[in-house]
């Protein structure tokens, strides 16, 4: 169906009883344009980025390779990292897969169950009680680690009047305060403390960890970004 | 998720005009939502677990009847009907208690491959059993009574034996299924494959409707220069089809009708003049 050199099937025709010919392609061109078309609307900064008549081509070869396997378009394009990965041709553009996977965790976490934040107060405990606490998660919480300036990228090309990419490594924290989806770069750190919680170590536990992959790491910083993100759901404290 | 409580509104669609909800125009359907007495939504867009097009379907739900518009079921599919999206269905359909809930006459699903569009079968003895056990199915599992929307054609199979509105009435006498009448779609069909809307639509069993479709459509042609209607919903509605929509109107009376608009989406003040337009028709159909 999305082969465009591929026969037209036999025993198809128009009203004059003649072969289908290029009626049958109407078909398969409003697959691929479709398809097309959501794949713009998913990776809108990968778009920016290459050109809109290249991302047609290159959206032309990944549908090809990756018709969707749902009919939940909203999640339509997860290979598409991957796919740009092992695009010989973009090697220069080595960013661009992470650009991608940022893309995508944005509309994970547009579509991601609602939930509550804690109260802004319920961290205000007995230090060492706080220290043994385990926190958990908004479901439109996503992180993600880069070795390129990711969020600097993004937002260069997502947000008028943002300043050119620094040349550092970036992780990106997404929340979703309301409904909006709102990534921001994580402190240094705060990518290995946020994992390390989500393996049910402790808020002390998981500092460690964090510091031990990052000396520099910010607890105060991150954990600011969280609760502004309302990416707190709920804290339990050891019974 | 517990179910919406709905319960304020009158659990039908009312024979009025309504749109394909676009979330873009929010704001000014809440504002002003004048003719518009119903809104239908695709279903596929509402399967995420939360966020805003849940939230704006709760709220826009407690003012306006919603008629959930399946697109990606491919009842026509050789195949099982997917376990996974039919259960997705269900689960919307039990939180949103729709006015209405509809899907098409075509297929979209082959080899597990998903292909975003509704694509043509044949009208054999073979289709038709296959269909109505699919039917059948939908209906046991999203537990209503479903509507049934002819496709829009580019070619024709040499193998059918059925005309579509005989398989129509076919399908619907066997499995009790409504029928969404799409007039557009009749146009499109009839100037590619070559027969007289109206004609169709005496064949059509117009006693089964619960809901009329209108949408735009794109001009083409085939390799012998005979004109090749696409069925775009990226325009207004031509006033042929309007016009077929009177023939069609004077024979149903009063019905539920839509106006698609899915692609090129306009400005809110364009699709309500379309709605208006729908609904002056209906206001010179006696009830």
């Amino acid at each position: 169906m999305l082969n465009p050199q591929a026969i037209v099937p036999e025993g198809l025709s128009d009203a004059q009883a003649r072969p289908a010919g290029r009626r049958f392609n109407v078909y398969r061109n409003n697959v691929a344009v479709s398809l097309t078309e959501a794949m713009h609307q998913a990776f809108p900064v990968i778009t920016k980025l290459l050109g809109p008549n290249n991302m047609d081509g290159l959206a032309g070869i990944f549908l090809r390779q990756n018709p969707p396997s749902s009919p939940l378009m909203m999640h339509y394009g997860e290979a598409f990292p991957a796919f740009l990965q092992g695009m010989d041709q973009l090697s220069h553009l080595g960013y661009l897969p992470d650009i991608a996977w940022l893309e995508l965790a944005i509309r994970r976490s547009y579509h991601a169950a609602d939930s509550s934040p804690i109260a802004p107060n319920a961290l205000a405990i007995d230090p060492e009680q706080l220290a043994n606490a385990t926190l958990q998660f908004a479901p439109a919480m996503e992180v993600l680690r880069s070795d390129w300036p990711i969020y600097d990228i993004w937002a260069y090309n997502s947000i008028d009047g943002t300043a050119k990419p620094q040349s550092t490594a970036q992780d990106v924290l997404i929340t979703r305060p309301e409904y909006d989806p709102i990534p921001k770069p994580l402190p240094i750190g705060g990518a290995d403390w946020i994992d390390a919680l989500r393996d049910r170590q402790s808020i002390g536990q998981a500092q460690e960890t964090a510091m031990a992959a990052q000396p520099e790491f910010d607890l105060g910083a991150t954990l600011t970004l969280l609760l502004q993100g309302g990416a707190i759901t709920s804290l339990t404290t050891e019974g | 998720m517990n179910m919406l409580d709905n319960s304020n509104n009158d659990n039908h669609l009312p024979f009025a005009a309504g749109v394909g909800y676009k979330p873009q125009h929010f704001n000014q359907i809440l504002n002003d939502a004048a003719p518009v007495k119903w809104l239908e939504v695709h279903a596929e867009n509402y399967m995420g677990d939360g966020g805003r097009p849940l939230a704006q379907l709760r709220h826009l739900s407690e003012r306006f009847p919603i008629s959930v518009h399946g697109v990606g079921l491919s009842i026509g599919s050789e195949g099982p009907l997917n376990p996974d999206h039919l259960a997705r269905l269900k689960h919307l359909c039990d939180w949103l208690n729709p006015a209405s809930f509809s899907e098409h006459l075509a297929w979209s699903t082959h080899d597990s491959h998903f292909f975003n569009d509704l694509l043509p079968l044949p009208y054999t003895d073979t289709t038709l059993n296959r269909i109505c056990d699919h039917i059948d199915q939908v209906q046991e599992v999203v537990g209503r009574k479903m509507l049934l929307e002819n496709p829009s054609s580019y070619l024709a199979f040499d193998e059918s034996t059925w005309s579509e509105p005989d398989f129509l009435r076919e399908v619907s006498r066997r499995t009790g299924c409504g029928l969404l009448l799409d007039v557009n779609n009749v146009f499109v069909s009839a100037t590619n494959l070559n027969y007289s809307p109206q004609a169709y639509i005496d064949e059509y069993p117009i006693e089964n409707v619960g809901e009329i479709h209108l949408g735009g459509h794109d001009e083409d042609e085939d390799d012998h220069g005979h004109p090749l209607l696409i069925d775009s919903h990226g325009r207004e509605v031509v006033d042929p089809v309007w016009a077929l929509l009177d023939y069609v109107l004077e024979r149903s009376g009063p019905k539920p009708v839509l106006v698609e608009w899915d692609t090129d989406v306009p400005e809110w003040p364009m699709l309500q003049a379309e709605a208006t337009r729908a609904q002056n028709a209906l206001h010179k159909v006696p009830a």
